[in-house]
């Protein structure tokens, strides 16, 4: 089970603002983290580190293809994003470094900024603690399951080359 | 089954595919550059396979921070260099040799008809533009790719956009491509690939057709494609000497929509800070003045672009308190443009001209904005900090725009400036 406070954000979420094209020399996800979300709010590093569920409208993570987004939000403390719909290179990238992404939605009306969320990502479920209600996601593929489980795609590759 | 599904059926080995289903497909050609391929370089060797899958297959392209900007930049280039050198890939484009990816990879041919293609670059789209299945990954998908050859895909469900009619004197296809995003939305084509046909089409050259097919990932699209006609063929076969098979959507070929658009009426398009589907006709645009005209990147800085713009700027200056960049989209286009005397002119009007990079595009280096500037740009994106400062602005136009703007000082439909 997935815990944490929500952060919300609205549509159209693109990579540039979760992590500014100035950054991308970083390689480091512990100097990336410290740049998450810059482009919209660059107090977001403070308000994730103790672990946060981003809560977010259609299209999250559109634009650049760039894999240090869903790694700085990773090492900010972001434990999962949930939004409406996530733009398809992100939705991949998200899952290849092992940060869950489930689509969900109606999830813009359902959370509030700051409400108490747990998710079971098998099931696909997700309970909102400060508004006492459940609702469901689209569940993830079993294969997609597994990378996660394995904790990204390198390590579920390590451990089918063997 | 149309296009993409074909590509998609034929490279996983299967005699149908249809949306929705996930296959593994073979990969053709991988691309990967300066900001994706370091990432791509450490996963690799977290995976710990020796040799990449195919070093005929894999290229590498120098291209966002070139020439290196800073020292940390020097040290990704030089990641870059030496496992090129390691694993014995000779598709590898170094500082002043390719220029930057999107036009250096039909340039060189290795963009070829029926292929699969996948680049750790979201614009890898532009190359459904030749009729290849082609789609941006990130960096790990794209050290699993140089471990296997192979990839998951979901099949996407299509939507053809037929095209009639001919554009108006300095309307192009990024004011088409615009206009349609502006109707699309951010994400209307979200998980969908994007198939262009129709008489206007056939009549678009590969640089117009590249343009096109870069910007379908700016409402979502997995992939743009169009079907290979004489035009690509031609181009192709001057490009390289490998063989190919090219595809066709047959004519009983399922789309989740088809869109009939006429352009006969478009005028020149402009999409508004800070969204790319803020798109408006020039003639409906309030007075906008500009700091910072940029005319490059994969989406605009091809020959023909310059030669437009050239065309609008020729004899003229740029309005005092106004800068204008210019950067051809290769080291090709770059020696091209120098035949044709077309940096003469951006000179002389005043511009500052350079070698093939992409430059203040994504906000790396060369030509940043400060807070508060507004900035024209032929580029791709106008998200909020894309080009500098978050509290700038870029708005999107076509090259001839961005000229015909910089000689003003503010957006300018190209059609006002004609004698």
């Amino acid at each position: 089970m997935i815990t944490g406070k929500a952060i919300k954000f609205g549509d159209n979420i693109d990579t540039d603002v979760i992590l500014p094209g100035k950054h991308l020399v970083l390689t480091d996800p512990v100097e990336l983290a410290k740049h998450a979300m810059a482009g919209l709010d660059p107090t977001f590093p403070q308000k994730a580190q103790n672990g946060a569920v981003i809560a977010a409208g259609r299209n999250f993570g559109c634009g650049s293809s760039r894999e240090q987004a869903p790694i700085a939000l990773k090492h900010a403390g972001v434990k999962c994003v949930l939004a409406e719909s996530f733009a398809r290179i992100f939705y991949r990238n998200a899952i290849n470094i092992g940060l869950p992404v489930l689509e969900c939605p109606g999830v813009s009306s359902k959370v509030g900024d700051g409400d108490e969320l747990a998710v079971n990502l098998e099931a696909g479920m997700i309970e909102n603690r400060s508004k006492n209600s459940t609702f469901q996601a689209t569940k993830l593929p079993a294969f997609i399951m597994e990378i996660l489980n394995d904790g990204g795609l390198i390590e579920h590759l390590r451990k089918n080359l063997k | 089954m149309n296009i993409t599904e074909k590509i998609l059926a034929k490279t996983s080995g299967k005699k149908e595919v249809s949306p929705e289903e996930i296959v593994e497909a073979k990969v053709d050609m991988a691309m990967m550059h300066d900001l994706t391929g370091p990432l791509t370089v450490e996963s690799f060797q977290k995976i710990g396979v020796k040799k990449v899958w195919n070093n005929k297959r894999i290229v590498i392209i120098l291209d966002h921070q070139v020439p290196a900007e800073s020292v940390r930049s020097a040290e990704l280039h030089e990641m870059m260099r030496n496992f090129a050198k390691e694993q014995q890939i000779d598709n590898f484009y170094d500082v002043g040799k390719g220029g930057i990816c999107h036009q250096v990879m039909p340039e060189k041919g290795y963009v070829r008809p029926g292929n699969l293609i996948v680049g750790a670059d979201s614009h890898t789209c532009t190359y459904g533009a030749l009729g290849a299945f082609a789609t941006g990954i990130g960096s790990t998908e794209m050290a699993a790719v140089l471990t296997t050859g192979t990839l998951w895909f979901k099949v996407p469900s299509v939507i053809k956009i037929s095209i009639a009619g001919s554009f108006q004197k300095f309307v192009t296809p990024k004011d088409l491509i615009l206009h349609i995003i502006g109707q699309m939305k951010a994400d209307g084509a979200i998980y969908k690939g994007v198939e262009f046909a129709g008489p206007t089409v056939r009549n678009m050259s590969v640089d117009g057709r590249l343009t096109m097919c870069n910007m379908v990932v700016e409402m979502g699209a997995k992939n743009g494609i169009i079907e290979p006609d004489e035009t690509t063929l031609n181009y192709v076969k001057s490009r390289t000497n490998e063989p190919f098979n090219s595809v066709k959507s047959d004519s009983d070929a399922t789309y989740e929509d088809v869109l009939n658009l006429d352009i006969t009426d478009l005028e020149p398009q402009v999409s508004c800070s800070p969204s790319v589907d803020n798109v408006k006709p020039i003639s409906e645009l309030e007075e906008v003045s500009i700091d910072q005209a940029f005319l490059g990147s994969c989406t605009n800085g091809r020959l023909e672009d310059l030669r437009l713009a050239a065309e609008v700027m020729k004899g003229r200056k740029i309005k005092e308190g106004v800068r204008m960049i210019v950067i051809p989209a290769s080291q090709e286009v770059y020696h091209q443009a120098l035949r044709e005397e077309l940096f003469e002119i951006f000179a002389k009007a005043g511009a500052y001209v350079s070698s093939s990079t992409c430059g203040p595009c994504l906000g790396g280096h060369m030509g940043l904005l400060a807070p508060g500037e507004i900035c024209i740009s032929a580029s791709n994106r106008n998200f909020i900090g894309r080009m500098g400062s978050p509290k700038a602005h870029v708005y999107l136009a076509s090259p001839i725009t961005v000229a015909a703007s910089a000689l003003t000082g503010k957006i300018t439909d190209p059609r006002s400036l004609e004698d």
